[in-house]
């Protein structure tokens, strides 16, 4: 399939489109709430309120620092950007919105569009590091990482990839297909924030216990496998509405093609599970209820980057890929990195997100597409990262992350918010009160 | 060690924007954007050995 060309404000949008993408756009929320879910899941019985109730904080700061700084950092469609020129070229690197969303009421709907869909997009990912440090990363250091995230980190790329920024315009300028394709926000949400949770494991490094000096890294299982899958099927309904969305507003997909991008978000997510049940079946003789959710959810993640451009079939291929590897990649972060990341979001969201914008450019035809992909994925990785990796350590010798070890061993409800998620269960003694 | 490898990663974004500054041949092109990301991944592999050599640090 050939991709239309990324958005631009000159095509109106007509009425039906307008209307269809703000309900979907009210809908996304579903996909932050079973990620939410699957984050308090997948962490401890004594951690599960400060869980989700820094995910709902994260949502809060996110979304009054995005309208005071990040929405004027990462413009608008069609609106204006700073720009320095190399090799004959403009680089627009920055945008030019209005200080706290001034002027936002007069701009076109499409723009007015993408600023709501934006808003979803970085609360979603400055949620994925939160989950990466479920049980020992304090509230207060959690929500100036979101600060960081919202003001600085996601507006800049989301100028290069969704504002007409330099990656959209790779295609326009050097020929590299239509630009880089970030249609559902696999590169901006999903492996930025993947890569933040890389950096907040590096940080604040694993739970207590986690990895003995001698021997094997303990399992610490989460506490709630109904939460987590739960947190699976509320996730689907959001994904649809979001990769719906993401078509609209950023592809201009007409209506008859919207309901393809549907199916094949749920064929990606349905070929992961298939993949990830099969092989948790084979090697451990039963399947693992949170390595299926990690898997459905890559699949998700991935569909983020093809639904709107591929066909059922290679949706489908997609889905499966990333449904062998993410089994295998939590297995490997945890037994050979030493890598703790309770939620899964480094393998899940990173590397899931990174298959699906390179199988995207591998999919979609036109000169130089992979190459945008590339690119893109170069970006992420080579200036992103240590951007993130960097700002954060700077941020941990201001406001330390970790949680003194007795808060540790008490549980971050207790701790933190001085109640526990279930006050009437008895907590289990385990290895942290040895 | 974890330092290094992060400060190695940014040279091989720099060296997929070379690429497309430097060349308009698609296929040189594309091999110094594969190189960038050969840099990159090796960055990436110091800094999680550097992590794996402390065991998280805790």
């Amino acid at each position: 399939m050939t991709p239309m060309q990324t958005a631009a404000v000159s095509q109106p949008m007509t009425d039906v489109l307008f209307v269809l993408a703000l309900a979907l756009l009210f809908l996304s929320p579903l996909a932050i709430a079973g990620v939410a879910f699957i984050n308090a899941g997948l962490g401890r019985a004594r951690s599960a309120a400060q869980a989700l109730l820094g995910n709902l904080v994260i949502i809060a700061v996110t979304a009054i620092v995005f309208a005071l700084v990040g929405a004027s950092i990462a413009g608008t469609l069609g609106g204006a950007g700073v720009s320095f020129h190399m090799a004959g070229r403009a680089w627009n690197w920055l945008g030019c919105g209005s200080f706290f969303l001034g002027g936002l009421g007069s701009a076109p709907p499409q723009a007015q569009l993408l600023v709501l869909f934006e808003f979803m997009a970085v609360a979603l990912a400055a949620m994925l590091p939160w989950g990466s440090g479920a049980d020992r990363w304090r509230l207060v250091a959690g929500c100036a990482a979101a600060v960081v995230i919202a003001a600085v980190v996601f507006p800049f790329f989301a100028h290069w990839a969704w504002g007409g920024g330099w990656l959209a315009q790779l295609g326009v300028n050097f020929g590299l297909g239509a630009g880089f394709l970030d249609c559902g926000g696999a590169a901006t949400v999903h492996v930025l924030g993947g890569l933040s949770a890389l950096a907040v494991v590096w940080i604040t490094g694993p739970r207590r216990g986690k990895f003995p000096k001698e021997g094997f890294s303990i399992a610490l299982p989460g506490h709630n496998a109904a939460y987590v899958l739960f947190g699976c099927l509320l996730a689907l309904v959001g994904w649809l509405a979001w990769n719906t969305a993401g078509a609209i507003i950023l592809l201009h997909a007409p209506l008859a093609s919207l309901p393809v991008t549907a199916i094949n978000t749920l064929l990606s997510a349905s070929a992961a599970l298939a993949a990830t049940f099969a092989i948790t079946r084979v090697r451990f003789g039963k399947p693992d209820a949170s390595l299926c959710a990690n898997g459905w959810l890559a699949g998700l993640v991935a569909s983020t980057a093809v639904a709107a451009l591929v066909t059922p079939l290679q949706a489908f291929f997609v889905g499966l890929v990333v449904g062998i590897v993410t089994p295998l990649l939590v297995e490997l972060c945890e037994l050979a990195l030493s890598i703790d990341d309770p939620s899964g979001a480094i393998s899940v969201h990173c590397v899931g997100g990174l298959w699906g914008l390179f199988a995207a450019g591998v999919f979609v035809h036109g000169a130089g597409q992979l190459l945008a992909q590339l690119v893109g994925i170069a970006t992420l990785l080579g200036l992103m990262l240590p951007v993130v990796y960097l700002l954060f350590w700077l941020l941990d010798r201001v406001l330390p992350f970790r949680v003194d070890p007795d808060g540790e061993r008490m549980g971050m409800d207790l701790h933190e918010l001085g109640g526990g998620a279930y006050p009437e269960f008895v907590i289990h003694r385990d290895e942290s009160y040895r | 060690m974890k330092f290094a490898g992060v400060l190695v990663m940014p040279a091989g974004f720099f060296l997929t924007i070379a690429a497309l500054v430097l060349f308009s041949d698609p296929v040189r092109q594309a091999a110094f954007i594969i190189c960038g990301l050969v840099v990159e991944c090796l960055g990436l592999g110091v800094a999680v050995r550097g992590h794996m050599e402390t065991k998280g640090g805790h």
